[in-house]
């Protein structure tokens, strides 16, 4: 059994490895949750890519339904095709369109798939695919077929906590919460993004990104991949080391439009910088 | 083998299902977590526990179940406002001991004792290294309190690497409820829930209309479905501290209890009553405040709007300038209450204090008159009446209107 141990670009901690082979293992899903921007999403991408397994993407939205998952009839084209007296018409297999669970499930390989921001759908949702995640199989009931798994594939789901979720359905899961990753882990996310970076430029630009995260208030606190888009652009202009210690004394860093997403924010920002500029 | 484990957790009210306990012990039959306490604590957290406001609990009852000692598991209130425990104490406490305790020093002697000791722990505590423990078989023992002497803070277990690790407890701000078996007060507020997707009147569904005329051959087929509401949305404001103090716990359990139950909760904390700024996080009450303003213009008028306080003040407070118990505030309570009223039509206020002491403090019965009599008990009789008036799809409430008494 092949181990995940983090990628060439995907830093994991060690809690986050062993809850992942964990599910491989005992083919149960994994439940993610944690801040956004914390790589919930990327996790599945770098599990499939390091194991070598196809990944299969189920994004739900507020109006996603556990069927949606399986199969859909498309009885609609169906309508129309029989008015047009097209001859596919008889078979009703032609409208049915397989949902990434089923995909998942005909793969050859054992697959992985994400099942994301879960917390998205009705409350329900989760409670219609318990049977279909236990059992890895279900019921197409236009074509009279029963289909199963023929590898389990290992599922990974994430939440950005917007709802509870049920308790029938969290029994089933293996469950990991992503902190916020502290300095050191930073350190290492952002090496593995930018091996070339500047020491200078690193140490300062992650300090400036940590205050920001200490100011009281922020609605949205830049995550790790804000900070890399903003480490980006700071290589990408050029900034020298020693701005960003001017900088971050007394006004505003440069570029902070790729670290604070929310008009209020940076208004909030600008003004705790005035008021420093002015008492120092 | 891990049963004790098992049972701790269930103790500490992390609700830890066989199911779950088996996963682990399944997972721990394939050597997931060989020969390492670290491993197995990730393992166990990861098979065992669903969600991260469950996490300090788990580091607290897995740091004391791999130390082999017995205590902490029922000692989750981690950080004891001192004036509620005296309270409680007083509360729990007969006469006999008492005079015992006076024997000892006297209150404000241990209660000094005890403070210092919290300080003590919480200092160490970034270390990572102590944590309060509890000795004591006597009824408050529960509360990190024995009249016979408190036992807080134990040495850590140096020779274990790992333990750091749980000791850290870094998920502490994570706890959200520090009670649970809120299951009564559940059902209440489920009651506002299930009315959202019931009461409203019925509109047609094109989804199924098509879906079932395509199934039809073509024959239309009308389907009515009833207009969803899907999420109920509400404002919760918690009084906390002065004269709450007594009624925290109930307030808690209420709040750890409506947190699960609606899309939108949006909660807050004010002490004794509304002035132009409340607070979300009570560690941060005086750096991180929100404007009443604010709130109204940030949460649409569809709103509901919880109240849970006991109401019990000076008039002043509700109706002078400068009445406010921690601050002088330009505007009268009562101003900024009837502002929210304006805003949001469906509101109650939940107050704890027994209906029957209502008519004998005068600040209840003014406010009671500003709610229009939306004022509940917190039982489950009067919050199921509370939500019930919730539900009810009202025009604007008939306002009181603010007595002028300013001089």
């Amino acid at each position: 059994m092949t181990r995940f141990a983090g990628t060439d670009s995907y830093i994991a901690t060690d809690d986050l490895k062993l809850a992942v082979n964990a599910a491989i293992t005992l083919q149960r899903p994994l439940l993610v949750k944690g801040e956004p921007g914390t790589g919930k999403t990327m996790l599945a991408v770098e599990v499939a890519a390091a194991l070598g397994r196809p990944l299969f993407q189920w994004h739900i939205k507020s109006t996603s339904k556990a069927q949606q998952g399986l199969y859909e009839y498309d009885a609609v084209s169906r309508l129309r095709d029989s008015q047009l007296g097209d001859t596919k018409v008889h078979d009703i297999a032609n409208y049915i369109k397989k949902g990434p669970l089923w995909e998942s499930f005909q793969s050859n390989a054992p697959a992985v798939v994400l099942i994301d921001e879960i917390d998205k759908a009705d409350i329900e949702f989760p409670n219609d695919l318990l049977r279909e995640l236990d059992r890895m199989e279900f019921y197409v009931y236009e074509t009279q077929q029963l289909v199963r798994a023929a590898h389990r594939p290992a599922i990974i789901i994430t939440s950005n906590n917007e709802k509870e979720l049920p308790d029938a359905f969290l029994r089933r899961c293996f469950f990991h919460y992503i902190r916020f990753p502290d300095e050191e882990t930073m350190r290492q996310i952002v090496d593995v993004h930018f091996p070339g970076l500047k020491k200078n430029l690193l140490k300062e630009a992650l300090e400036v990104f940590f205050q920001i995260r200490e100011v009281p208030g922020l609605k949205k606190k830049p995550s790790t991949s804000e900070l890399l888009d903003w480490l980006k652009l700071l290589l990408a202009e050029d900034v020298p080391p020693e701005t960003l210690r001017a900088d971050s004394k007394a006004a505003i860093p440069p570029l902070y439009g790729a670290l604070l997403k929310n008009e209020q924010d940076v208004h909030l920002f600008e003004r705790l910088a005035f008021m420093a500029r002015r008492t120092g | 083998m891990l049963v004790r484990l098992f049972f701790k957790l269930r103790a500490a009210k992390i609700p830890v299902s066989v199911t779950e306990f088996l996963t682990l012990l399944d997972a721990l039959n394939h050597h997931l977590a060989h020969g390492s306490v670290d491993e197995f604590y990730y393992l166990a957290r990861s098979a065992l526990v669903k969600d991260e406001t469950h996490y300090d609990k788990f580091d607290r009852v897995f740091g004391e179940y791999i130390k082999g000692i017995e205590n902490v598991a029922d000692l989750l209130l981690q950080e004891i406002p001192a004036d509620w425990l005296r309270k409680e104490i007083e509360r729990l406490l007969t006469d006999e001991e008492k005079e015992r305790i006076k024997s000892l020093g006297g209150f404000e002697q241990l209660l000094e004792t005890l403070r210092k000791r919290l300080e003590e722990q919480k200092e160490r505590h970034q270390g990572g290294n102590k944590w309060i423990g509890t000795g004591g078989t006597s009824p408050f023992g529960a509360y990190g309190y024995n009249p016979e002497g408190i036992r807080i803070g134990q040495d850590s277990s140096r020779q274990r690497r790992g333990v750091k690790v749980w000791d850290a407890r870094e998920y502490r701000n994570l706890d959200g409820t520090t009670e649970l078996g809120t299951r009564n007060i559940k059902i209440a507020l489920r009651r506002l829930r299930k009315f959202a997707r019931e009461g409203a009147p019925e509109e047609l569904d094109l989804d199924d209309t098509i879906k079932s005329t395509a199934r039809n051959a073509g024959w239309l087929d009308i389907k009515m479905v009833p207009e969803r509401h899907n999420a109920v949305k509400v404002l919760a404001f918690f009084d906390v501290g002065g004269s709450m103090d007594d009624h925290v716990r109930a307030s808690e359990e209420l709040f750890s209890a409506v947190r699960s139950e609606f899309k939108h909760l949006e909660y807050f904390y004010f002490h004794n009553f509304l002035y132009e700024s409340v607070w979300r996080d009570n560690h941060r009450r005086y750096n991180e405040r929100i404007t009443l303003p604010q709130i109204m213009r940030t949460y649409g008028h569809d709103y509901k709007l919880v109240i849970v306080g006991d109401a019990s003040m000076s008039p002043y407070e509700i109706f002078y300038r400068g009445g406010g118990i921690d601050h002088s505030n330009d505007e009268a309570g009562a101003t900024w209450l009837q502002r929210m009223l304006d805003t949001y039509a469906s509101a109650v206020w939940l107050n704890p204090e027994p209906e029957k002491h209502w008519e004998y403090t005068e600040s209840i019965e003014i406010i009671r008159k500003m709610m229009s009599n939306r004022m509940y008990p917190m039982t489950l009789e009067g919050l199921d009446d509370g939500m019930r008036q919730l539900g009810r799809r009202q025009g604007m409430p008939k306002s009181v209107a603010p007595v002028a008494l300013e001089t």
